[in-house]
């Protein structure tokens, strides 16, 4: 499809603004002034509406596809949610109006939503205090590591490294890079987080061990006990990644069970949309320990019911964020939360997990499952038998895509050789699952047959496989170079 | 069930293929002391129940105000169409293009998105966005660093505070010497801004229309930075940009800007967009994802994300940026708002916002004992100083259901009388009318 810009049209314009009665060339100095407009498209406003249509069509969606992709909790996001975060009484409101003295009441509402949703992530995770500013998941990390680093440095602790499984998100060790951590990498041993591993990396410059659980493989990670006591022991904490929390909410409370710190992906567990990569939203929850350094501002509630922001915490690592956090995502999250109650968000990880180990147990005899045990909202395949006749994860997720179906994440976690990794969320039914497991099945029977067919996969997508090398090399980032 | 298709049936033959009696055994391995010690959340409601919940709670924000609140974010007009395409599921229910030939709608949409910021921006690669604007100048921050492999950073105090704070935390535990820059009656001080930049510093960081709103041109200080090669980073505000002289023409080597003001609502703070450019030498220091234009195996044009290597999945704690999104419904809203007001439409905000804000600059003045902070050239915003305190003035004013501007003093000790006014082509000259009398009737 050729580039908006390339369809313009000098003098065709779509929402053009009444005339001006001066032009800034009779408002300001010339030296000040650019010197060409800039080219943007010139388009018609059907043109637009045609262009952008047109592009959509192009995307796999989860209103439109079944969306496996594993460690991403691609579950429906319900329509209920746009409506109200679109309410003009939250999408009018300018983010400094509630540093004002005195407008404080004319922001009432939102600073409500913020407290409220603050107390519910506690409550379902087991922890003292939230905060809502974080952006995103690998923002929501990084906040976790500068207040690990509050932490040691007000407790007055040298601490240098952060240890990772290698089975992480690569976000982990860049976020504790990024924080000025040295990073530490510690080999899993069955899939899991192996204590005598931990054991011997662990002494006292160690900050904090960064888990995710149940883990990318869709692993829990069973020795927690013991790795909790061993930390403990050096004065390390314990980071939750909140990416795979959609397995256990209502079973498990990270804050309960040790964890120091933890992110969550509000677009992940919490049902708001990924936004075709963002927005997200972060939230950061922490242990009574860490909740002196927590960013600025915190909303809080007087006796009389009065919410108000306070900046006075002497302790905190400061701000985060331009104001509170990604707030038209929070009332997404919160609608949500609202809805399912204790009862749906307990049954949503019940059937986030039944529905992966269905998978998990049909797929048998079709591909390879490295860790096959009782998994829980996601697990891992992989492709060793087939890739020996020569197909790849990379053409099974191809050859999916021909099929109408999105591909589930390939070549993650990095410890497993041909790995798919599928998550196929609560809110699939069993006639999706099953039709998804047929066509896969009959993938990789054509693969052993004919590993050629799927080498050239996919045929019906509206681009077939692209050159990244060439794309890298050439770099045409724009229409201009 | 909400958003749980399952029926009985259906669980029991899920069951049975697994091979475990209930669900329950299903979480065998988390053992009963791991359990919650609570789960005390409340009931679920109807979709009805959160709505009128969520209604009433939005009725409890006061919107009707008339607002001059600007200081960086500002209340433009959104065309409908906007919401009307960013709303379709196709994008909005879609992830990171991982799997290019089923996401060429977002990959393409990321593509022209980078495109309209460059030509904006008048620079050379854009990245596909990251959270906000103040992300955005942290990350500008650290590919100086990288690319000069110098750790000091010299910085404006005129550059929005809500900025610098951010930028405050981020680099605590960095290594990193940030030297700030007094400004002088809301004017970059040049002559110290230059002195500070010397062989040891890897950028210079400042904002046009600065945070007081004033204008200036930063051509010798890049010029300057460039002879002891330090870079010059920029913060630009979209709308107005697209009558100022560019941070290319300036000689900036990256410049960023929060994409608020193009087809973002306020929405109490976010979610916005951090809008990332630079010039070509310097596209591998650039984080995030990036989309690249190339062909596929029949040599039709495909778009991918490029430049992986810098990435976090795959360089992991040596990676670039610990960042792993983009923004990217923000930004094709951002991309929607600049193609449906073109070249002239932009412009024409720009210019309508201008005429009202100095509308209000003349009415403002006028009034006795209120005079403008310093006589630099404004865009959309200006500062006054008032005889008496801003903050009383905005407390009394706003009561009124005028809310007169931001209290410059919130952020800058000793400027406790200044007050920093906002307009755009939303407010009418009547309504600054009415401010400038409301503001008369109690100095």
């Amino acid at each position: 499809m050729k580039t908006v810009f390339a369809k313009s049209v000098p003098g065709r314009s779509a929402a053009l603004p009444s005339a001006p009665s001066r032009k800034a060339a009779d408002m300001l100095p010339a030296g000040l002034l650019r010197s060409k407009s800039p080219r943007l498209p010139e388009v018609s406003e059907l043109d637009v509406v045609r262009h952008f249509t047109g592009l959509s069509r192009l995307n796999y969606s989860v209103d439109g596809n079944f969306y496996p992709l594993g460690s991403c909790t691609m579950k429906y996001n319900p329509k209920f949610t746009e409506h109200v975060a679109a309410l003009p009484g939250f999408t009018r409101l300018h983010p400094l109006m509630a540093q004002l003295k005195g407008a404080g009441q004319y922001t009432q509402g939102a600073l409500e939503v913020m407290w409220e949703t603050e107390r519910l992530l506690c409550e379902i995770n087991g922890m003292a205090a939230f905060t809502l500013h974080p952006m995103a998941g690998a923002h929501g990390e990084l906040t976790g590591v500068m207040l690990i680093a509050a932490y040691h440095k007000d407790k007055g602790n040298r601490k240098t490294k952060i240890i990772c499984p290698d089975s992480a998100h690569g976000t982990n060790p860049a976020s504790a890079a990024l924080a000025g951590y040295e990073v530490v990498n510690i080999e899993s041993k069955d899939g899991l987080v192996d204590p005598d591993a931990l054991e011997a990396v662990l002494d006292d410059e160690v900050a904090a061990l960064m888990m995710t659980c149940p883990n990318t493989l869709g692993l829990f990670e069973k020795h927690l006990p013991r790795i909790v006591e061993k930390l403990r022991a050096v004065d390390a904490l314990l980071y939750y990644d909140g990416a795979n929390l959609n397995a256990i909410m209502g079973k498990m409370r990270v804050g309960d069970v040790g964890f120091d710190v933890v992110h969550l992906n509000l677009h992940k567990t919490f049902g708001t949309p990924h936004g075709g990569g963002g927005p997200g939203s972060g939230p950061v929850g922490v242990s009574a320990r860490l909740e002196p350094y927590l960013p600025i501002s915190r909303v809080e509630k007087e006796r009389d019911g009065h919410f108000f922001l306070n900046y006075d915490y002497p302790k905190s690592i400061g701000y985060v964020a331009p104001f509170y956090g990604n707030f038209g995502v929070l009332l997404k999250a919160y609608a949500y939360i609202l809805r399912l109650g204790a009862e749906g968000l307990t049954r949503a990880s019940e059937f986030a997990v039944l529905n992966a180990n269905y998978m998990r147990c049909k797929l048998r005899g079709v591909l390879d499952i490295p860790h096959d045990r009782t998994c829980m909202h996601e697990f891992v395949a992989s492709a060793c038998n087939t890739a020996e006749c020569g197909v790849r994860a990379l053409d099974i997720a191809k050859a999916l895509l021909d099929k109408g179906y999105h591909a589930p994440t390939i070549y993650f976690p990095l410890i497993v050789k041909e790995c798919l990794m599928f998550e196929p969320t609560e809110t699939e039914s069993r006639e999706t699952l099953d039709a998804f497991m047929d066509d896969l099945a009959s993938i990789v029977e054509q693969g052993r047959q004919t590993p050629d067919a799927l080498h050239d996969a996919p045929l019906h997508t509206p681009v077939r496989r692209l050159d990244e090398t060439a794309a890298a090399r050439n770099m045409v980032l724009t229409d201009d170079l | 069930m909400p958003f749980v298709p399952h029926s009985p049936e259906d669980v029991s033959v899920m069951l049975d293929a697994i091979g475990v009696n209930t669900i329950e055994d299903l979480f065998a391995d988390i053992p009963a002391e791991m359990r919650p010690k609570s789960f005390a959340l409340p009931k679920g409601l109807s979709e009805m129940d959160v709505c009128s919940r969520l209604e009433a709670l939005s009725a409890r924000n006061r919107t009707d105000v008339v607002s001059f609140l600007g200081a960086g974010f500002y209340d433009h007009h959104i065309p409908k169409a906007v919401d009307a395409l960013s709303s379709r599921g196709e994008f909005y229910t879609a992830y990171t293009p991982y799997q290019p030939e089923a996401a060429q709608g977002t990959l393409q949409a990321i593509f022209e998105f980078q495109t309209a910021v460059c030509r904006l921006l008048d620079m050379d690669c854009a990245n596909a966005s990251v959270y906000d604007g103040g992300s955005a100048l942290f990350e500008a921050m650290m590919m100086a660093v990288r690319a000069t492999r110098r750790r000091k950073l010299v910085i404006d105090e005129a550059l929005s505070p809500i900025y610098r704070t951010m930028l405050a935390s981020y680099t605590s535990n960095l290594q990193l010497e940030l030297v700030t820059v007094p400004h002088r009656d809301g004017l970059s001080d040049m002559d110290a801004l230059k002195a500070s930049v010397d062989d040891t510093c890897a950028a210079v960081v400042v904002q046009n229309p600065n945070f007081f709103g004033a204008i200036t041109d930063f051509t010798d200080l890049f010029t300057h930075a460039r002879a002891h090669k330090a870079l010059g980073v920029i913060s630009v505000y979209p709308v107005m940009q697209s009558v100022l002289k560019t941070p290319g023409e300036m000689g900036a080597d990256i410049a960023v800007a929060d994409g608020q003001s193009i087809g973002q609502p306020l929405s109490f703070g976010g979610p916005y967009l951090g809008i990332m450019t630079c010039t070509k030498p310097l596209v591998r220091q650039i984080p995030g994802r990036i989309v690249g234009r190339t062909q596929d195996v029949d040599g039709r044009t495909g778009y991918v994300l490029t430049l992986q290597a810098r990435e976090q999945h795959i360089r992991r704690a040596k990676a670039t940026s610990n960042i792993c999104s983009n923004q990217a419904l923000c930004a094709l809203r951002s991309l929607i708002h600049l193609t449906l007001l073109g070249p002239e439409g932009l412009v024409r905000t720009a210019e309508l916002s201008m005429e009202r804000a100095r509308y209000a600059a003349e009415r403002l003045t006028a009034l006795p004992g209120v005079e403008l902070l310093h006589d630099a050239p404004f865009g959309n915003e200006f500062a006054v100083r008032l005889p008496v305190s801003a903050f009383e003035v905005v407390d009394r004013l706003t009561a009124r259901g005028y809310v007169p501007g931001f209290p410059v003093g919130r952020y800058y000790p000793g400027m406790d009388n200044v007050l920093l006014v906002a307009c755009t082509e939303k407010h009418s000259f009547e309504q600054v009318g009415i401010l400038a009398e409301m503001l008369g009737g109690i100095l």
